[in-house]
């Protein structure tokens, strides 16, 4: 199996060319959206045998207007030894997409984490709440609108630099 | 066997209960025998586990947040708080994955240099897990034993980098020195010594009749269940699943050595136990490989841009003060592009997920940290055994609280 074949089923499945792109680095990564995400997953997991989902994140990127934040699958075809990155794009306005507990029961702390720092809301989670911040933290801190220091300081002011 | 049932939370609990009197017990987060700050909030009927509820991120450090603001050479301390027990594998991983993003080829003399410093990594790694399995099970004796080669192996990271726990070993691009005739006599010497002090410690546990009757059949997984809860590393080879990333992805030259993958086939605390003691023996047979087919070379790649020139340089030659000054003040050119890059680690599959802007640091920084990744199926393994066995699953499956919060 390769990245062409990997694609061909995905675009069986979705019933449409997906906006894919194999990288630099030899990964296929495809994009999807938050509706077609559960169909493509449950066929590749039980069809193509896909059966191990290396890891969930998500990234932020204010400056995309409409499609701030981004949820990254990495899956595994552990038979073909074929990885495939999944990429969902989701706006500011709805930070929503199912969950893939149902499919993989080791999403359910990966959904917990990327919920935990960027907010994302993981719909039929059956357990979502923060995991490594404390309970009564009230935002999302890994959101790039939260700097890592405190803004108020002025000694760690690098304009010298250029930066 | 009593029945579970998966409740709304999908928490898993028994339904079998002794006397009907259910006792709550708070099993850490400073408790001796989790060896590392972790909580499990257990029901308990007698000795019998109802349910438990796992609390994390007690010593959880924001490395993802820091990870924005570092420039690529000092992320390399971050990743060595993640698996304390194996730093250099650690270490190691991260400067492959700016390497693989910055397109830099290294000499095959590093890839072997490399390896040697991940599989003495791994057997460390894997001599505290197996000792501490048998102080749970009340066996103090091989702990001992294998700590004093555990700290000759600290000897060994000394000669090569001057620190023992927290690594920071090697630089983008390779490592910062040679090895040294010194690193070459101890590690002959610990080649010749070690296999033996191994097998004796070896044979205080794994043929002893009370270690067997008190480990097998002590939290068990199947092999679909691992899979489905994306296991990696030995627990999941002691569950019968031959996936190994040194052999499936091959990464630093893996794939010019020969070793053997063990797996084990219930996924019980002896499994995992026995198939680390045999990675330990196989990566021993690396390294003797490796030593003996070291290729010449350099011991680093030749790109001024992201590795160190050496001092005297600095004080002599325009080229090295200008790049000198680049790389400490995090003002390297790096491309823009994301990539995924998976070592295994100690524990598994230890990858990074890393997106770049093109800026001196990284945009986006993701650890799949093994330990965080199987520690959920805890609950599941322990629910419906007793309390002591629970805590020979937690050591025996490897958490490390450094990986586990990142």
């Amino acid at each position: 199996m390769d990245n062409q074949q990997v694609l061909a089923h995905i675009a069986s499945l979705l019933g449409t060319e997906p906006n894919a792109t194999v990288d630099k680095y030899g990964m296929l990564n495809v994009q999807l959206d938050a509706t077609t995400l559960i169909s493509v997953v449950e066929g590749l997991k039980n069809e193509h045998q896909f059966i191990y989902l290396t890891d969930i994140c998500a990234a932020h990127y204010p400056d995309r207007v409409g499609s701030e934040y981004e949820v990254i699958y990495h899956l595994h075809n552990l038979v073909a030894n074929q990885r495939v990155r999944l990429k969902v794009a989701l706006p500011e306005t709805q930070i929503s997409l199912p969950t893939l507990t149902g499919l993989y029961a080791g999403a359910n702390w990966m959904e917990r984490e990327t919920f935990d720092f960027y907010g994302v809301n993981f719909e039929g989670h059956p357990d979502l709440r923060r995991i490594l911040n404390m309970d009564d933290m009230d935002y999302h801190p890994l959101r790039k609108q939260y700097g890592l220091e405190d803004e108020t300081r002025t000694d760690k002011n690098d304009t010298f630099f250029g930066r | 066997m009593s029945e579970l049932t998966i409740k709304s939370t999908g928490q898993m609990i028994s339904t079998e209960t002794i006397d009907g009197d259910i006792a709550t017990l708070n099993l850490g987060p400073t408790h001796p025998a989790t060896h590392g700050i972790f909580q499990n909030i257990l029901k308990v009927d007698g000795e019998r586990i109802l349910s438990a509820e796992p609390t994390i991120g007690y010593i959880h450090r924001a490395f993802e947040k820091l990870a924005e603001r570092r420039p690529y050479n000092q992320i390399t301390p971050i990743t060595d708080r993640l698996n304390y027990c194996s730093s250099p594998i650690n270490n190691i991983g991260w400067h492959m994955t700016v390497e693989k993003l910055a397109g830099i080829e290294v000499p095959k003399r590093v890839d072997y240099m490399r390896v040697i410093v991940m599989e003495l990594a791994r057997i460390a790694d894997h001599l505290v897990c197996n000792s501490v399995i048998g102080v749970d099970t009340g066996a103090l004796t091989g702990f001992t034993y294998m700590f004093q080669e555990r700290e000759k192996i600290y000897e060994l990271y000394e000669e090569i980098c001057g620190a023992r726990l927290t690594t920071n070993v090697g630089r983008i691009g390779g490592f910062e020195r040679d090895f040294s005739p010194t690193f070459h006599a101890k590690l002959e010497k610990f080649l010749a010594e070690f296999p033996d002090n191994f097998e004796e410690f070896d044979r205080l546990l794994t043929r002893n009749r009370i270690f067997m009757d008190r480990v097998i059949g002590a939290g068990p997984i199947t092999a679909k269940r691992a899979l489905e809860y994306s296991f990696s590393g030995p627990n999941l080879r002691a569950a019968g699943v031959d996936y190994d990333v040194r052999v499936m992805n091959p990464y630093a030259s893996y794939q010019d050595f020969d070793f053997d993958i063990p797996v084990g086939k219930d996924g019980d605390t002896y499994d995992r136990f026995v198939v680390r003691q045999e990675e330990i023996r196989q990566s021993v047979r690396i390294i003797r490989q490796a030593l003996e087919k070291m290729p010449k070379g350099d011991f680093h790649a030749n790109v001024p841009e992201f590795y160190l020139p050496p001092k005297e340089e600095v004080y002599r030659s325009m080229e090295s003060l200008i790049y000198h000054f680049k790389i400490v003040m995090g003002e390297t050119a790096i491309p823009a592009g994301e990539v995924y890059h998976a070592v295994e680690g100690g524990n598994g599959e230890l990858g990074y997920y890393l997106v770049s802007d093109g800026g001196r640091t990284p945009y986006r920084l993701h650890f799949r940290r093994p330990c965080f990744i199987y520690y959920q199926a805890y609950p599941e393994m322990i629910v419906d055994s007793v309390l002591s066995d629970a805590i020979l699953t937690m050591s025996s499956m490897n958490v490390i609280a450094g990986e586990l919060d990142a």
